[in-house]
C-alpha cells in the first residue's frame, strides 16, 4: 500500500516534466500508475478476504503495514485494507485511471499548466487512496486535507476565470472548516481511546460509547460527521458542490462525483459499526441525509445547465448514500456500499459525457443543445445507460443497488423503536427517488433530445479515444446489474461487522441479504414501480413543475448564506484593521507604551506589596548627587520645551553632562570619562549632521495629543520609578560583582576593575558590541555616501589652494560682502602651514587661532589616548575611552582644517580600521585556542625594559587595542559621512548651501548664554520664514557651533 | 539592599522626557528622546549599584563591597558607546530623509491608512458574474465549419453601468479595475501629516 502511495506522488512530483516532452499524450502514462495499482489491487482481494493462506498471519479480513513516523506522538504510517477500503480503492483506482485517460482527449497541447494538472489529479489519487487505507486517525486527516487542497487546485484550474476561483476559495473554505471540526473531533477520539489506530478504536468502540467517556465520544463523533457533511456537501453545506462545477469536467467526474465527495460517506461507513449508537448519529445522518437528498432533487430539476443537474443529481445521491451507510444495519451497509459503487459507476460516466457534449458543442445549456443525440448516437447510449442505472432501471447496476437500499428502509421502517420516524424516512426516499428519476429523465432529454424551436446544435465528431473512458465505465454498469454476485461477495464482510459478531464473512451473509437481480415480489418492488410511474409522471408535466418550481420565492439559498458570513468576515475586518492600522507611529507607539505601564502598573497596585527598606534620597557618601540631578532634569525639560533644533540638542547634551557628573560622584570614574567624551562627539555628529536643516523645530502635534503625551510620559516614568524600587527592593542573593575585584587583580591582572571586566571576565560582551559599532559605523556610511564607502578623498596636494567651501554669490556691496573680502585680504598674506590642508579651505572659513590650538594640541591628545588605551587596565581609561579621545583628536583636524586635513590626519580608510579593529580583537581570542588555552585565556607577561624598568602585560591588553581601533574608526566614519560628505554635497549644490547655512546655523552660533527661557514661539515665528541670507549678518559656517563646544 | 531615590527620581524624569519627545512626528526630537531614554536606563543600571562607594580601583586592603559595584559600571560603559553608534545612525537616517523628502517628521504611512479606508466590497468575492455554460466560450468551428460563438458572452456584452457592490453599487468601470492587480480603492494624497 505505501508503495502504491508512494508511486503515485513520486510520479506526479516529475509530471510536470513528462508533460513538457509529450504534452498531453503524457496522461496516458499518468493513468497508467492508478491502472497498475487496480490491477495490483485486485491481486489483493485474496489476502483482503482472508482466502489466500499464506496471509493469515494477519488475521483473516485484512492486511496491514505499518512504519514508524513519530513515535513520540505515537503517530505512525499505518495502513489497513479490509473489505471496505477494498472496495473503496476499487473505485478511486479504477475511475481514476479512466479519468485520467479521458483527459489525454479533453485537454488540447496548447492549454497551460498542463503538467500541474496532472500532477495535481494523479496526486489526488494517491491521497484519496490513502485516505481510504489510513488506519491512523491522523494520518486520515493528513490525507483528507491533502484531498481538500488538492481539489482547491484543481478547481481553480482556470486560474484566469474568476469564477473558477471563487469556487475554489469557497469549495477550501467550507471543506477546510469542517476539516477543523473533524480535527477536534478526531483528537478527542483519539485521546478517549487512548489510541489513534482507527482499527483499534472501532474494536473498543462499544466500551467507550457506553462508559465514561461517552459525552467526550458522542461530542467527537458530532465533530467528525461535521467534517464527513461538509466534505460530502450536505445540507447546509451543499452549496460548494454546484459552485466547484467551475473545475474542468474531468475533475468534476473524479473529485466530485466519485471520489472526494464520497469522503464524508466512506468516514460515515468507517465509524458506523461502532458509532451508530451515540445520541446525534442517527438524526444527523438520517435528517441531513434526507433533506439533502430532497433538496439536492428538488434544484436538479431546476438546473438548465446539464453539468449543474448532474451536480445537483449529486448533492441528492451523497444525501440518499449518507442515510444508507449510516443507518447502522447489516442489510443497509450492504446496500449502502452496493450503491456507494453503482454511483461511482453512472455518475462519473454522466460528467465524462457532459465534459464530451461541452468539448464538442461549446455549450452545456438544455436551451440551446438541441439534436445531439442524431449527431452522435453512441454517445447517446452510453449516457442513457448511466441515467437510467441512476434512475434505477432493471438490469443496471443502480437498480440492484436501489432495490437493497429500499429493502432495508423497509425493515427500518417495520422495526420498532424509531415510532413513525422509521416510515418518514422511507416516505421521503421514495419521494427523493421520484426526483432522482425525474431529473435523470430531464437530463437525458435535456442533452439529447430535439427540441421544436431550437437549431439542431452543431456537434464535432467524437473519437472513439475519447468515448472510451464513459464506454468501459458504462459496460461495467451493465455487467454489474446482470452479475451482482462479485460485489456481493466483496461487501459482506463488512456487512457482517453490524451484526455484532465478529467479521467473520459464513455467518454475516444471513443477516444482510444479497444482492440480486431479482428477489421476488417485495414490497421494495413496488415502491421502485410506484417510484418510476411518479417520475415519469413528472417528466411529462415538465412545464407543470417548471411553472410550479418558479413560483416559489427562492429566499431560501445556503449559498447566499455563505455569501453573507464572508462578508460579514470581511467587513469586521476591515472595521477592525481601520480601527488598529491606522498608519501613525504616534498611534502605535502609543498603544505600545500604555499597555507597557498600564500592565506593571496594575500589577504593582494589585500585590500591594510596601515599599521596601533602605529607601534614602541624600547618598551620605555623596550628597551632591541631588544638584546634579537637579541639573539633569532641568536640562530635560528644556530639552522638550525647546523649539529650536540645537538648542534642544545642547538641552540634551546638559542631560548628558550631568550624568556624566552623576558617575563621577557615584564613584565611577570610568564612566564619567567615557560619557563626557561621547557628549562631546555626538555634539559634533549633531551639527554636522543637522547643518542643512531647518532651524525650527516645529512641535506638530496638537493640545489633545500633547495632554495624552504627557499623560502617558509621566506615568510611564512613574512606573519605571517604582518598578525599579520593588526589583531592587526584592534582591536577596550576594551580587556576583563582590567576586570582581579578586577576579580582576589575580586572573585578569589588573587593578581597574571595570576594565578588566570589560576585556576580560565579561569580554564577549565587548567582542559582541564591537561588531554592533562597526555595522553601526557601516550603515552611517552607506547612508550618507550612496555610491562606495567614500574612501576616495583626494590627497590634499591635488587640490587648488582655497577652494574648499568659497562662499559665491554675495554682493560685494553689502556687509556681507565686505566680511568676505576682508577676510580674502588676511587669506593672501603669506604663512607658513599650521596644519598641512589649511590652505585648501576658503579664506573666509579659515581661523588662524583654530589651526595654531589644533597644531598644538593634536599630538598630546593622540599620545593621551594611547596612555588610556595602555594604563586603562590599572588607572581609568581604556580601550573605549582611549579611542574616543583619538577620534575627538581627529575631529579637531578636520574642523580646522576640513575634510583634505582629515583625509591627510588618516591615511587609512575607516572601513580598513574597523577592520583592522575587529581582526586584532578577534585574534586575541583565537591565539590562546592555538596556544593550548581556552578562547580569549589572557595571559601576564612581566618583561623588564630599558628606561621603562619593570613592565607587567597582559595579553587582555591586546583585545582593548583592537577596541580602540574599533572605536576610532566609528568615529572617522561618522566624520566622513555626516562632516565631509554633506560638505561635498553643499559644495556640489551651492544654492541650497547657502540656504542651509543661513536658516541652520546662524540661529544657534551664540545660543548657548542661554536665552532659551525667552524663546517663545512668538519671537520665533519670523525667523522661520526668512529665506534670504543678507538679513542675517555674516553667515557663520556650520563649523563655528560645533568649535566653541569642542 | 538601599534604593536610591535621586537616582531613581532622575531616571523617572529622564524616561516620562524622553517618552515625550518619541511621542513626536519630529524625528530629531524622537532622536533626543531616544537619548534621554538612554541616559535614563544607564542611571537605573547604575542604581542597582547601590551606595555609592570607591571607584573600583583594586586595592588589597579594600573590603569588596567598600567599591561601588563594577558590573553595573561595565554594563553601562558598553550602553554609553553603543548609544553613540546607534545616534549616529539615527542622525545618518535623518539626513537621507531630509535630502530625499525634504522632511524631518515622520510620515504616516499611505498604505496602511488605504487599507484602512479599503471598503469591503473585492470584486473577487463579491462582483456579479455572468453564469458561465461551458468551458470552451470561445468561439468555435461546428461540424458544418460554421462560427459557433457562445452567446452567454455576448448577451453580456452591453455593460451594465453599474455593478451590485455588497450593500449598494459601484460603477462598472471600477469594478474592472477592482480586478487589476495593485489596483487602488481611492487615492489619499501623499501629504499624510497632520489629523
Amino acid at each position: 500500500m505505501i508503495t502504491v502511495l508512494a508511486v503515485h506522488f513520486a510520479v506526479a512530483a516529475v509530471a510536470p516534466l513528462i508533460f513538457r516532452k509529450f504534452g498531453r499524450s503524457s496522461f496516458y502514462a499518468l493513468a497508467a500508475v492508478p491502472a497498475g495499482s487496480f490491477v495490483w489491487l485486485l491481486l489483493q482481494h485474496g489476502a483482503v478476504y482472508g482466502t489466500a493462506p499464506q496471509h493469515a498471519a494477519g488475521g483473516p479480513g485484512q492486511a496491514t503495514e505499518v512504519i514508524p513516523w513519530i513515535p513520540g506522538l505515537g503517530m505512525e504510517f499505518a495502513f489497513r485494507m479490509d473489505a471496505l477500503a477494498w472496495v473503496m480503492s476499487l473505485l478511486v483506482l479504477g475511475v481514476g485511471a479512466l479519468v485520467l485517460v479521458y483527459c489525454a482527449r479533453y485537454f488540447k497541447n496548447k492549454d497551460s499548466y498542463l503538467g500541474g494538472f496532472g500532477a495535481q489529479l494523479l496526486a489526488f489519487a494517491g491521497a484519496m487512496f490513502g485516505l481510504v487505507t489510513a488506519d491512523d486517525l491522523l494520518l486520515l486527516f493528513i490525507f483528507w486535507e491533502l484531498t481538500t487542497v488538492l481539489s482547491y487546485l484543481l478547481i481553480g484550474y482556470a486560474r484566469t476565470r474568476l469564477a473558477a476561483r471563487r469556487s475554489a476559495l469557497q469549495a477550501l473554505m467550507v471543506t477546510t472548516a469542517g476539516g477543523l471540526a473533524m480535527l477536534v473531533g478526531l483528537i478527542m477520539l483519539g485521546a478517549s481511546a487512548g489510541t489513534y489506530r482507527i482499527s483499534a478504536i472501532l474494536e473498543q468502540a462499544p466500551g467507550l460509547v457506553g462508559g465514561q467517556t461517552a459525552g467526550a465520544v458522542g461530542a467527537a463523533v458530532v465533530l467528525i460527521l461535521i467534517g464527513a457533511v461538509t466534505k460530502s456537501a450536505l445540507v447546509p453545506f451543499h452549496f460548494w458542490l454546484p459552485g466547484a462545477m467551475a473545475a474542468p469536467t474531468p475533475v468534476s467526474a473524479y473529485l466530485h462525483a466519485a471520489a472526494m465527495v464520497k469522503a464524508g460517506v466512506y468516514i460515515v461507513a468507517r465509524l458506523a459499526p461502532g458509532f451508530t449508537d451515540t445520541a446525534c448519529w442517527l438524526p444527523m445522518v438520517l435528517g441531513l441525509g434526507l433533506a439533502t437528498m430532497l433538496v439536492g432533487g428538488y434544484r436538479a430539476l431546476r438546473q438548465t445547465d446539464i453539468k449543474l443537474i448532474l451536480a445537483y443529481g449529486t448533492v441528492s445521491q451523497l444525501g440518499f448514500l449518507t442515510m444508507v451507510v449510516g443507518l447502522g444495519k447489516p442489510d443497509a451497509a450492504l446496500a449502502g456500499l452496493a450503491l456507494l459503487l453503482a454511483h461511482g459507476l453512472f455518475k462519473a460516466t454522466l460528467f465524462l459525457v457532459v465534459g464530451i457534449i461541452d468539448h464538442q458543442s461549446g455549450t452545456r445549456d438544455i436551451r440551446k443543445l438541441s439534436g445531439v443525440f442524431r449527431s452522435s448516437r453512441a454517445l447517446a447510449v452510453v449516457a442513457a445507460i448511466g441515467a437510467a442505472s441512476m434512475a434505477g432501471v432493471p438490469l443496471l447496476g443502480g437498480f440492484v443497488a436501489k432495490e437493497s437500499v429500499l429493502e432495508a428502509f423497509v425493515h427500518f421502517a417495520g422495526e420498532p423503536g424509531y415510532g413513525p420516524w422509521g416510515a418518514v424516512v422511507l416516505a421521503g426516499v421514495v419521494l427523493g427517488s421520484v426526483l432522482t428519476f425525474a431529473y435523470s429523465a430531464r437530463f437525458l432529454w435535456g442533452a439529447f433530445a430535439e427540441k421544436p424551436g431550437v437549431d439542431r446544435t452543431p456537434f464535432k465528431a467524437i473519437k472513439p479515444s475519447f468515448l472510451a473512458a464513459p464506454a468501459v465505465l458504462s459496460f461495467l454498469t451493465i455487467v454489474y446489474g446482470l452479475w451482482p454476485a462479485p460485489v456481493d461477495s466483496w461487501i459482506q464482510p463488512y456487512a457482517a461487522l453490524f451484526t455484532g459478531g465478529t467479521a467473520d464473512a459464513g455467518t454475516g451473509g444471513g443477516a444482510a441479504g444479497h444482492l440480486a437481480l431479482w428477489h421476488g415480489l417485495t414490497p421494495a418492488l413496488g415502491l421502485t414501480a410506484v417510484t418510476f410511474a411518479l417520475g415519469l409522471a413528472m417528466f411529462y408535466a415538465r412545464g407543470l413543475v417548471d411553472r410550479a418550481q418558479s413560483a416559489v420565492p427562492g429566499w431560501i439559498d445556503a449559498d447566499r448564506g455563505y455569501q453573507l458570513t464572508i462578508g460579514a468576515l470581511d467587513d469586521a475586518a476591515v472595521w477592525i484593521t481601520g480601527r488598529t492600522q491606522r498608519g501613525s507611529l504616534y498611534f502605535y507607539l502609543a498603544v505600545i507604551l500604555t499597555v507597557a505601564f498600564v500592565l506593571p502598573l496594575t500589577a504593582l497596585i494589585a500585590a500591594g506589596k510596601p515599599l521596601p527598606e533602605g529607601l534614602y534620597f541624600i547618598d551620605p557618601n555623596s550628597p551632591l548627587q541631588i544638584v546634579a540631578g537637579a541639573g539633569i532634569v532641568i536640562g530635560a525639560l528644556a530639552a522638550v520645551r525647546a523649539n529650536k533644533r540645537f538648542l534642544a540638542v545642547l538641552m540634551v547634551s546638559v542631560t548628558g553632562y550631568g550624568i556624566a557628573l552623576m558617575f563621577a560622584l557615584q564613584g565611577a570614574p570610568d564612566l564619567a570619562l567615557t560619557q563626557m567624551l561621547v557628549e562631546t562627539i555626538i555634539l559634533v555628529a549633531f551639527v554636522l549632521a543637522m547643518r542643512s536643516l531647518p532651524a525650527e523645530l516645529r512641535d506638530r502635534t496638537g493640545g489633545k495629543y500633547r495632554v495624552v503625551r504627557v499623560i502617558i510620559g509621566l506615568a510611564f516614568g512613574a512606573t519605571m520609578v517604582f518598578a525599579a524600587i520593588h526589583a531592587m527592593g526584592a534582591r536577596v542573593a550576594t551580587p556576583v560583582s563582590l567576586e570582581f575585584p579578586k577576579l580582576a587583580y589575580e586572573g585578569g591582572g589588573g587593578l581597574n576593575i571595570v576594565n578588566v571586566t570589560l576585556v576580560d571576565i565579561r569580554v564577549w560582551d565587548t567582542f559582541g558590541e564591537i561588531s554592533v559599532l562597526a555595522l553601526a559605523a557601516t550603515g552611517v556610511a552607506s547612508l550618507i555616501f550612496i555610491r562606495g564607502r567614500g574612501d576616495g578623498i583626494r590627497a590634499s596636494a591635488t587640490v587648488a589652494e582655497g577652494t574648499v567651501g568659497r562662499r559665491r554669490g554675495v554682493d560685494k556691496s553689502s556687509r556681507d560682502g565686505a566680511a568676505l573680502a576682508l577676510s580674502r585680504k588676511f587669506a593672501a598674506a603669506s604663512r607658513d602651514a599650521w596644519l598641512v590642508a589649511g590652505r585648501t579651505m576658503a579664506p573666509e572659513r579659515r581661523s588662524i587661532i583654530f589651526e595654531v590650538v589644533t597644531r598644538l594640541i593634536f599630538h598630546s591628545m593622540i599620545i593621551f589616548s594611547l596612555y588610556l588605551l595602555l594604563a586603562g587596565h590599572n588607572l581609568p581609561g581604556g580601550g573605549f575611552a582611549g579611542g574616543l579621545m583619538a577620534g575627538l583628536a581627529l575631529t579637531l583636524r578636520y574642523l580646522a582644517g576640513g575634510r583634505y586635513e582629515l583625509r591627510e590626519a588618516t591615511p587609512i580608510s575607516a572601513g580598513t580600521l574597523l577592520g583592522i579593529g575587529l581582526a586584532t580583537a578577534a585574534a586575541s581570542g583565537v591565539a590562546p585556542l592555538l596556544l593550548g588555552g581556552q578562547v580569549f585565556q589572557s595571559a601576564i607577561v612581566e618583561v623588564w625594559l630599558p628606561v621603562f624598568g619593570d613592565i607587567k602585560f597582559v595579553t587582555s591588553t591586546i583585545f582593548d587595542t583592537g577596541v580602540y581601533i574599533v572605536v576610532i574608526g566609528l568615529v572617522l566614519d561618522v566624520l566622513r559621512s555626516l562632516g565631509a560628505e554633506i560638505d561635498e554635497h553643499f559644495e556640489e549644490q551651492p544654492g541650497q548651501s547657502a540656504e542651509g547655512q543661513s536658516a541652520g546655523p546662524p540661529a544657534e552660533a551664540e545660543p548657548s548664554a542661554g536665552p532659551q527661557s525667552e524663546a517663545e514661539p512668538s519671537e520665533t515665528q519670523p525667523a522661520e520664514d526668512s529665506p534670504s541670507a543678507g538679513d542675517r549678518g555674516p553667515g557663520v559656517p556650520a563649523e563655528t557651533t560645533a568649535r566653541g563646544q569642542a | 539592599m538601599s534604593v536610591n531615590l535621586t537616582l531613581l527620581t532622575v531616571m523617572g524624569a529622564l524616561y516620562a522626557c524622553g517618552i515625550y519627545l518619541i511621542l513626536e512626528r519630529s524625528l530629531t526630537r524622537v532622536l533626543l528622546g531616544l537619548m534621554l531614554l538612554a541616559n535614563a536606563t544607564n542611571l537605573l543600571i547604575l542604581a542597582t549599584g547601590g551606595y555609592a562607594g570607591l571607584a573600583p580601583f583594586f586595592s588589597k586592603d579594600t573590603d569588596p563591597g567598600a567599591y561601588n559595584d563594577p558590573l553595573p559600571q561595565a554594563l553601562i560603559l558598553t550602553s554609553i558607546v553603543i548609544s553613540f553608534a546607534v545616534t549616529a545612525f539615527m542622525l545618518g537616517i535623518i539626513y537621507r530623509t531630509w535630502v530625499l523628502a525634504r522632511q524631518d517628521e515622520i510620515q504616516d504611512d499611505v498604505e496602511d491608512r488605504r487599507v484602512a479606508a479599503t471598503p469591503s466590497f473585492d470584486a473577487e468575492d463579491d462582483a456579479v458574474i455572468p453564469v458561465e455554460t461551458s468551458e470552451f466560450p470561445l468561439t468555435m468551428l461546428g461540424s458544418d465549419g460554421a462560427a459557433v460563438s457562445d452567446s452567454s458572452a455576448a448577451e453580456a456584452a452591453p455593460a451594465p453601468a453599474a455593478v451590485p457592490a455588497g450593500g449598494g453599487t459601484i460603477s462598472a468601470e471600477d469594478a474592472a479595475r477592482e480586478e487589476k492587480p495593485g489596483s487602488a480603492n481611492l487615492d489619499i494624497n501623499t501629504e499624510g501629516g497632520g489629523k
